[in-house]
């Protein structure tokens, strides 16, 4: 079940067309930058097989010129159980 | 709350991501909230104007899934430009401390018991109820605040003055205020400053007023220290009784002894008359010359009534009025040197110089407070620096609304959301909306706050029901209010969001929303309207105050009055209260534009805003033709007033041989109820202290947080000391912070007040000390 988040850069001039693409994936939740060209993306798949699919969707959008992952987490690769829910 | 364990691992991948974009984009921004929304696991931006005093700095609060998690400066508010002070930073932690109020409580054989909200307000209801019938209208009363938002105190000033027909409301804005008010009234016959903070980015001179605007209006302070350095040609005066960090940032700081600002200023205009600085052609056409009564008193007794009379004079009458005024004479009584006089005089008479006055409590909170605030327009007025751009004499305020909903709604006994009770035309307006008969509203004010509270005590009032406030803490000479509320027969109901020591003498407490619980408008210093939605909701059974005051003003019978649903009721509430403020001296903006922008300053005019009123470059209301028109007063002029300088109420004697002036601190605001919650400014200001000179340490043999006893003829407290700390008073003076009520210095404070305005002051009574 792994977790990701990326720095994604459009193609010139088609942020909105990558935010329209991004959002109506499954699997991603998109922040636009307010100043900059520029996207966060969070992903959240349920498993390996959906991962490696997804990460082939994203590379075919022509609006995505690039991404640079910040964030990465996989339950499967974690020591011990998770806690699971909790108070904060 | 529960937090899914996959969100909080999204939330710290995209804080991972936001954090990896500031490094490589600096100034990158994602407060884009509107793509946001329904992101689960995400943060979500909504905007808000905070809560922490009357700056109005437009925040954005973070939002995941119910809580409030982050705030960031709201970069398209023009107040604060992206910029909050640290209550600002920290405020939604205020929203969360473990001992919020979510249910209501009522006393039952003396112990407070929780019950259902509901029964809560069946209870308050039928307390009314049965206190009109028994002791009369006039036997209940309200007192509300400052914090409320503007729906809250329409309905409370709907309820009160129009359905039960008692002008027995107020607000603890009296205590912050009122003389601004009464001020701005005397001089230009209209509230609220005629300028606004865009003053600051083209003044070349700042003078400050007894205001430490370094700690109590930081956002502001830090846009003038911008100016200085931007800059070449900004000065920055500061002009109070004690050193503050204000002081230390000015260019030029001056103590002046207590009081004694109606002699400076006084001594600034003679002295710009002297050398002919004066604005003849300002002065010949916009303004004209007035004295009133002298020797006007105190207001210590109860039933203390006053009433100033006019009479106009003529410049050579003013003239010769000033003549007791010379720099040299105002040094013996204020201690401020003749030269330093002289050469405030200098920065107001240059031609060249656009000057900015900044005050607030210093002068507000004074026993003459109405006459500095006069005499501090009257410097402006000579001198034709006034309503143009950098040149601005600038009342700020305290608290979020105190504008908004005191001022601009009229939650004072005298006043209604247009003019005032005794004024035929302006209760006729009132009925017409409000939909009740014009009788119904009595044109008797009743009680200011101070003989509000002397009459609970004495029993003419029974009832009192208290919301977003703690006098408790905050009444001056405390004791008597607090044993006055104590009597058997008085029944108070306190609507709050923390346990404060005004809910420990309730009878009901109700659970209120704070602040962005509930949805709601503050109204700022510079006449900005600032709308806020129900981003959060609120704890437990928690209402919001405008809420609570709806449902018990149904169970009183009152539906057609209040007939709005729980919905929309805040939309067609402002729309209604806009009917009050038609025209363009003080249109209000439409609901709709209200929830599109950070703020809208009125007047609000064919869908723009007046920045400088009385100029007819940007106030439409002017229609004179002239350069600048002050439609205020009948005479189309501004006043300039003869006020002298009066002693104090109270001053140090052989027996008191000490100043007492109390004050805030930059991480609380007000008496600490909601920012003591806030961890991180609890650990930074834990509790309170008395700021001593310190060569009166030495003679009193104290250190540095050694107890010390604080005597006043009214009470005593006991606290540490603080020397050569963030403020140094001169010799003969003590500062006390108020905001922590284990130590209430508010039973050591005098109850005297202005006449004209009646609000107390807390600045100056007579103490002695000892080492505890």
């Amino acid at each position: 079940m792994p977790i990701f988040s990326y720095l994604v850069i459009p193609t010139t001039g088609a942020i909105d067309q990558l935010y329209d693409e991004l959002t109506a994936i499954p699997w991603c939740e998109v922040m636009v930058a307010e100043n900059k060209e520029i996207i966060i993306l969070v992903t959240d798949t349920p498993d390996a097989v959906t991962e490696t699919e997804l990460q082939k969707q994203l590379k075919e959008l022509p609006s995505l010129q690039s991404m640079s992952m910040t964030f990465g987490h996989n339950d499967d690769n974690q020591p011990g159980k998770p806690r699971g829910d909790y108070e904060v | 709350m529960k937090f899914n364990r996959r969100s909080f691992i999204k939330g710290a991948a995209t804080s991972s991501a936001i954090a990896a974009a500031s490094a490589i984009f600096p100034g990158i921004s994602f407060a884009d909230w509107t793509k946001q929304e329904g992101a689960s696991g995400m943060i979500t931006w909504k905007k808000a104007p905070c809560r922490f005093c009357g700056t109005g700095c437009g925040v954005l609060i973070g939002v995941s899934g119910d809580r409030a998690v982050a705030v960031k400066g709201d970069p398209n508010c023009s107040v604060n430009k992206g910029l909050c002070c640290v209550k600002g930073y920290h405020s939604v932690q205020a929203l969360y401390g473990k001992d919020r109020l979510t249910k209501a409580q009522v006393r039952r054989n003396g112990a407070m018991v929780e019950v259902p909200i509901k029964e809560a307000l069946d209870i308050i209801a039928a307390r009314m109820k049965e206190t009109i019938a028994r002791h009369g209208k006039d036997a209940v009363a309200m007192y509300g605040s400052g914090q409320w938002t503007i729906p809250d105190g329409y309905v409370a000033s709907k309820l009160f003055k129009g359905c039960l027909g008692t002008n027995n409301l107020e607000a603890n804005a009296r205590l912050c205020m009122a003389s601004a008010v009464t001020g701005f009234m005397t001089s230009f016959g209209l509230d609220e400053p005629m300028g606004c903070y865009e003053d600051i980015d083209h003044a070349n001179v700042f003078v400050t007023w007894g205001n430490n605007m370094a700690e109590m209006h930081p956002v502001l302070f830090s846009r003038m220290l911008a100016n200085r350095k931007r800059r070449n040609n900004v000065e920055i005066i500061d002009l109070a009784t004690r050193t503050t960090r204000t002081s230390q940032a000015a260019d030029k700081a001056i103590l002046f002894r207590p009081q004694t600002d109606l002699a400076v200023a006084n001594a600034i205009c003679y002295e710009i008359i002297h050398n002919k600085w004066v604005n003849q052609d300002f002065l010949n056409n916009h303004v004209s010359f007035h004295k009133g009564k002298t020797n006007i008193g105190y207001g210590t007794e109860d039933h203390f009534a006053f009433t100033d009379t006019e009479e106009a004079i003529s410049f050579a009458d003013y003239q010769k009025f000033l003549e007791d005024y010379t720099p040299e004479k105002v040094e013996k009584i204020s201690g401020v040197s003749a030269r330093d006089i002289k050469y405030l005089a200098s920065l107001y008479g240059d031609p060249t110089k656009k000057v900015t006055s900044f005050w607030c409590m210093g002068m507000n909170q004074h026993t003459r407070g109405t006459w500095i605030q006069n005499l501090v327009y009257n410097i402006h007025l000579l001198t034709g620096k006034i309503s143009t751009p950098g040149n601005s004499p600038f009342s700020l305020t305290g608290q979020p609304s105190a504008c908004g909903t005191v001022r601009e709604v009229g939650t004072l006994t005298h006043a209604l959301p247009h003019g005032v009770v005794t004024n035929d035309h302006d209760r006729e307006m009132a009925a017409k909306i409000w939909e009740v008969p014009v009788s119904n509203i009595d044109p008797k004010p009743t009680y200011h706050t101070v003989e509000m509270f002397r009459a609970l005590d004495r029993g003419d009032i029974k009832f009192m029901w208290i919301q977003v406030t703690n006098p408790m803490v905050t009444m001056p000479n405390l004791n008597r209010y607090r044993n006055g509320v104590l009597k058997d027969d008085r029944f108070i109901v306190v609507s709050e969001v923390y346990p404060t020591p005004t809910t420990d003498i309730a009878d009901v407490i109700l659970p209120a929303a704070m602040w962005v619980e509930q949805e709601g408008m503050f109204g700022n210093s510079e006449r900005r309207t600032q709308h806020f939605a129900r981003i959060v909701p609120p704890p437990g059974e928690a209402m919001s105050d405008t809420w609570q005051l709806i449902e018990v003003a149904r169970r009183l019978g009152f539906e057609k009055q209040f007939p709005w649903s729980e919905d929309e009721h805040i939309g067609k509430i402002w729309e209604e209260y806009r009917r009050f403020h038609e025209g363009p001296k003080h249109n209000m903006a439409p609901y709709t534009v209200l929830l599109e922008r950070p703020g809208v300053m009125w007047p609000f005019v064919d869908g723009k805003e007046t920045r400088w009123r009385f100029n007819p470059k940007h106030d439409p209301a002017c229609t004179n033709g002239k350069d600048f028109d002050f439609y205020g007063k009948k005479d189309n002029k501004a006043w300039i007033w003869a006020r002298p300088y009066e002693p104090a109420a109270e001053a140090p004697d052989a027996e008191y041989n000490f100043w007492l002036n109390t004050g805030r601190v930059i991480e609380h605001f007000h008496t600490g109820s909601m920012t003591r919650r806030i961890p991180i400014l609890h650990q930074a200001m834990p509790s309170s202290y008395v700021e001593l000179n310190p060569e009166d340490a030495a003679d009193l043999g104290v250190v540095n947080g050694e107890m010390v006893k604080i005597i006043s003829r009214r009470g005593a407290v006991t606290m540490p000391a603080s020397i050569n700390g963030r403020g140094v008073p001169p010799r003969g003076m003590v500062f006390v912070p108020f905001f922590d009520d284990s130590y209430l210095i508010n039973e050591v404070t005098l109850d005297a007040f202005c006449p004209i305005s009646k609000q107390p002051d807390y600045k100056k009574c007579a103490v002695r000390l000892e080492k505890a």
